[in-house]
């Protein structure tokens, strides 16, 4: 019998999935060749097996460049020979990225790019309380991952969101067509549209999209947030207060505007 | 078809029984076979509201745990005809309440009575959310102050997600709010809630707003439900009520602080 079966019939050789894994970041607040690998080599002695083969990603956002630039290449090469494996830099200025991309190694967003949620709001949660579930999702072909061209549909409420519910519209828009009452939550990793009073929460970009914008007809909220930058009831209570508002980021600021000037 | 009308509010102390009370024996006045039952397993109250605490002999547990029949279980009362009480047992728990036992005491129920009336306990819990499971209709009974208009949204949240009728899909639960303990003089004053702030807040039909009255407490104290009390504004409130869940038409009264009159100065009321 042949072991080999036809490619059709096999399951999906490869998928995509996003995760969230716990990385150690090397904090690099400026590179002095000498210096640099007598304190990592200082360290790894201190826990030998902690350090061996232990991917590392090099942190820019403290990097100060007056001692002389990042050299990415030597960064590498004295890491290596105490077996810690730099797979990435995180922040930095533009020139420090292209040097970074140079030595082959990728750039990642810094923190405040990516803008966790306030430790006030809660982080969103995959499921939704209490209300019904959210279609399930499409298996999450390669393709699709890949050509962003797709436009996710929106997931939409009817009915109020009432006190104690809790709402998230994963990886798209929500619109909820009524009321979201006082101790209510809503949450989506896009935009916002509430086609009635806003009483309770709402928190849009909750996965960092600083782009995201929260709609009301009313604004009479508990808290809004955009990617993690947050404003309470007190802070609200502007010209907008009980009135059709949006919000916005703007230079990275809270910004509360009426809906129509 | 019989219908199943929970009353329910989330806070306690609002009026849920001496609702259940009143609405149950408005129906039956008006002609509909009617059965209320109380859910408040353990703090067995409905029997004092409509006095026949003296003629329970077997109750709603007894008739889950088929200990006895519901003909055994069910107390005729003696005001009204065509009413009938399913008293709570005052010794168990909210445990006591299964989710089957429940669906076939209201199955068996539904061949027998028009009306179904469920006195949910207070709370959000187990009791509160076995009272309102099989529920067609809901009157969230509130007082105009905060707390209770907050709690009331929390259980309306409840009724769309966790009642039979979201969890299949089906049409949801109808929902009535009654604003009970109503003071105009109060709400005018800013002291309490008026109705369009409630309005406002929960977005739900208005059935009728109870004015506060003294009324109440001596019917729950004498054992006669306030609605039977020709005299009393509380009682014309609840007949109103009534006849709107009916599908009748009438006009919401006792909203406004009531003018006295010229006569009515002069001879102090």
């Amino acid at each position: 019998m042949d072991t080999t079966a036809p490619l059709a019939q096999q399951a999906s050789c490869l998928q995509l999935k996003g995760s969230l894994l716990t990385l150690t970041v090397l904090e690099l607040s400026y590179f002095e060749p000498a210096q640099f690998s007598a304190e990592l080599s200082e360290k790894a002695a201190q826990a030998p097996e902690f350090f061996k083969d232990l991917p590392v990603v090099i942190g820019l956002t403290k990097f100060e460049s007056g001692k002389g630039p990042a050299d990415f290449e030597k960064i590498i090469s004295i890491c290596r020979t105490y077996s810690v494996k730099p797979i990435a830099v995180r922040g930095g200025s533009e020139t420090q990225q292209i040097a970074a991309k140079l030595a082959g190694l990728p750039c990642l967003p810094s923190k405040k790019e990516r803008a966790a949620p306030p430790t006030e709001a809660p982080l969103p949660i995959e499921k939704v309380e209490e209300v019904k579930k959210e279609e399930p999702k499409e298996p999450q072909e390669t393709e699709k991952t890949i050509s962003e061209a797709k436009v996710k549909a929106s997931r939409i409420i009817y009915q109020p969101v009432r006190s104690g519910q809790q709402i998230y519209a994963q990886d798209c828009d929500l619109i909820v067509l009524s009321q979201v009452s006082a101790g209510a939550e809503v949450l989506a990793d896009g935009n916002i549209h509430i086609y009635g009073p806003l009483r309770g929460r709402a928190l849009a970009g909750v996965r960092g999209n600083t782009e995201a914008r929260i709609f009301c007809h009313s604004l009479e909220a508990e808290l809004v947030s955009i990617a993690g930058q947050y404003k309470i009831s007190e802070d609200l209570q502007t010209g907008s207060w009980k009135k059709p508002a949006q919000i916005h980021l703007e230079d990275e600021k809270l910004t509360v505007k009426p809906l129509v000037n | 078809m019989a219908k199943i009308i929970v009353i329910t509010s989330g806070k306690g102390g609002v009026g849920k029984t001496t609702t259940s009370a009143s609405i149950a024996t408005g129906l039956a006045k008006s002609g509909h076979k009617t059965v209320v039952i109380d859910f408040d397993v353990g703090l067995r109250n409905l029997d004092l509201i409509m006095n026949c605490e003296r003629r329970v002999v077997y109750d709603f547990v007894n008739v889950i745990n088929e200990e006895a029949n519901l003909n055994q279980a069910l107390i005729k009362d003696k005001h009204v005809e065509d009413l009938f009480i399913l008293p709570a047992s005052q010794t168990r728990d909210k445990d006591a309440l299964t989710q089957e036992g429940v669906e076939r005491v209201l199955n068996e129920l539904k061949e027998r009575f028009e009306f179904i009336i469920c006195d949910s306990p207070a709370g959000i819990e187990h009791g509160a959310q076995m009272s309102l499971y099989y529920a067609d209709e809901a009157i969230i009974v509130t007082n105009p102050e905060v707390s209770s208009v907050r709690d009331s949204d929390r259980i309306l949240g409840i009724l769309q997600s966790k009642s039979r009728r979201a969890e299949m899909g089906l049409e949801p639960v109808k929902e009535h709010l009654l604003l009970t303990r109503y003071n105009p003089a109060r709400a005018e004053t800013g002291e309490m809630l008026c109705v369009e702030d409630v309005k406002d807040i929960l977005a739900i039909k208005l059935l009728g707003v109870i004015p506060e009255s003294t009324t109440v407490l001596s019917a729950s104290n004498q054992g006669v439900p306030v609605i039977l009390n020709d005299e009393s504004d509380a009682g014309a409130a609840y007949r109103d009520a009534v006849d709107r869940l009916l599908g009748n038409e009438r006009e919401h009264r006792f909203l406004e602080v009531e003018k006295k009159g010229f006569f009515k100065r002069m001879f102090r009321g």
